[in-house]
């Protein structure tokens, strides 16, 4: 069942277009990989679908409804959660208020004792427990990933989008990620990763989709999208692509 | 430790209460101001402590009330009810105008709001037939005496300084303090956790108008005399954010500290040296801003965390 459908997304910033009649579906429950070079747009996409900014054109169906031109909070209510690339958290609160502010404002939680409750468990889950009562200023990167993670589940949320969860971490750290980003899907909650470490999204994702100069230029199952000659030019340039297409791998 | 505000902010209360039955005219003067001052600076403690928005809108809002309150009056208006309605056009006035200049942040948002007391002062400048312009505006003096007068003002600056310090703890432990701090934290976060930001904001700024417009009506009545300067005064404007960061921003006690010690400085150092005053209140702007910018309560609560 599809959830959440984007329609011939754009976005232009005067004269540049950062993406350009994008156009996809997600289904339920599944993990779906987003990559690109450098400056692909893949973070103004998903910006664009969390309503950080307004579109210049398309439409975004969500659970059946349309939701275009929605606003951030609007669509973390709804359940389009997301986290950001470069950390975003509420750095003189503790990490137990960070979680308490999803739980409470995009999860709905009933009361703040509630929202203290599920925050604790959500921590828990991400491994945070101990650093409940600290700063989250004071965390480390890999930590602050996490709180990002725990936050962004707090909210409760039916479509995850996680920019780069993983940049900055070491290779530990990224398996560690991983297991945690499975268990999250094992949950029912549908996951978009932004990665440029291919391990990551090939191991993850059942579907991958590629951007370049903001289109869409290929979609589809993993091993299909990394053998496309147009993705292979995408990274690699034309004259690496016409070589590796001339041998069939 | 949690019960310390509360306490403190009673004894407080009582003492500025109980100046009428221990101390001369003068003294009650003084405690007068102090309540006015506590209930101005906890007013923008909730904009500008909380939210974290350097508002210098204090004067807009007071000048405002101040006008209202006494046109009202001088219409025949009932004295409290008129400085009620004041309280209710300054907030209505704070909302629309809260909508449009907080898409602003940071310097900008500084700069539109003193646009604000700016405008405003104008305005009561030029329309002359309403306002009596440039020459000012008598209102109505109380019958009863100045005794009387003193204890009436006195009481009813300190009734507005209750409101809004029960405001205040309301909004500190309740969703929307929470929402205001997240939104001081980080806005497009605090977006992104579902906080409707353009709201919460205009919910903040209408707190921090709705007893600046009562003070303001109340001050025109008490000093029976207004003008567009004195009403719309810059030095308020500024005062008020310097009362709060002297004492600690967005905490409950910290706008009572700050404007406590700002005005007894006022009284006991700078009434001293007349031609220097305003040169003080830069250097003391200046040392905050160096040396303590969490606010005098941050002494203590660093001792704590030490401890």
């Amino acid at each position: 069942m599809t959830i959440l459908q984007i329609d011939g997304l754009s976005k232009s910033f005067g004269g540049v277009q950062a993406v350009r009649n994008v156009s996809f579906s997600l289904a339920e429950g599944e993990i779906v990989g987003l990559i690109g070079p450098n400056g692909a747009g893949k973070t103004t996409l998903i910006n664009l679908i969390t309503g950080v900014f307004p579109m210049s054109a398309g439409r975004i169906v969500f659970q059946g409804r349309d939701v275009t031109g929605q606003r951030p909070y609007q669509a973390a209510r709804r359940g389009l959660a997301r986290t950001f690339q470069i950390v975003q958290p509420f750095a003189a609160m503790t990490v137990l208020e960070n979680v308490v502010a999803g739980a409470l404002f995009a999860g709905a939680a009933p009361s703040r004792t509630e929202a203290r409750r599920q925050a604790m468990e959500h921590l828990e889950f991400a491994g945070l427990a101990a650093q409940a009562e600290r700063p989250a200023a004071s965390l480390t990167l890999p930590s602050r990933k996490r709180l990002e993670l725990a936050k962004s589940l707090a909210m409760k949320p039916k479509v995850l989008l996680l920019d780069e969860v993983n940049a900055g971490l070491n290779t530990a750290e990224i398996d560690q990620a991983l297991d945690t980003i499975r268990r999250i899907s094992a949950r029912g909650v549908t996951i978009v990763i932004v990665e440029h470490l291919m391990k990551v999204v090939l191991s993850l994702s059942q579907r991958i989709i590629v951007l370049h100069h903001g289109e869409l230029i290929s979609a589809g199952k993993s091993d299909e999208v990394v053998n496309d000659p147009r993705v292979i030019e995408a990274y690699l340039g034309s004259k690496f692509a016409a070589r590796h297409g001339a041998r069939p791998a | 430790m949690k019960r310390l505000p509360y306490v403190a902010f009673v004894l407080w209360f009582l003492l500025l209460a109980a100046v009428p039955f221990i101390a001369s005219n003068y003294f009650v003067k003084i405690a007068t101001f102090l309540a006015m001052y506590a209930a101005l600076a906890l007013s923008w403690n909730f904009i500008g402590g909380y939210t974290g928005y350097p508002s210098f809108a204090t004067a807009a809002f007071f000048g405002l009330g101040a006008y209202t309150g006494a046109l009202l009056q001088n219409a025949g208006m009932w004295v409290g009810l008129a400085w009620a309605c004041a309280a209710i056009v300054v907030t209505v006035f704070a909302a629309l105008i809260g909508f449009a200049i907080l898409r602003m942040r940071g310097h900008y948002f500084a700069i539109g709001s003193i646009a604000l007391v700016e405008a405003l002062m104008l305005v009561a400048s030029i329309a002359a037939d309403l306002t009596g312009g440039g020459e000012g505006l008598n209102v109505k003096i109380m019958p009863g005496g100045p005794n009387y007068i003193g204890r009436v003002f006195l009481y009813t600056m300190l009734g507005i300084m209750l409101a809004a310090f029960i405001t205040t703890v309301l909004v500190d432990r309740g969703r929307l303090g929470f929402g205001l701090r997240c939104i001081q934290q980080n806005e497009d976060a605090a977006d992104m956790v579902g906080i409707d930001t353009r709201r919460y904001k205009t919910a903040a700024f209408a707190l921090s108008a709705v007893f600046c417009g009562a003070i303001g009506a109340a001050y025109a009545s008490w000093v029976a005399y207004i003008s567009p300067t004195d009403s719309f005064s810059i030095l308020l404007t500024l005062k008020v954010p310097v009362m709060v960061l002297l004492g600690g921003p967005g905490t409950v006690l910290g706008p009572i500290v700050g404007s406590a010690a700002f005005v007894m400085m006022e009284e006991t150092i700078w009434a001293r040296y007349l031609d220097y005053h305003q040169a003080v209140l830069g250097l003391v702007i200046v040392l905050l801003i160096f040396f303590l910018p969490g606010g005098l309560l941050r002494i203590f609560t660093r001792r704590r965390v030490a401890a």
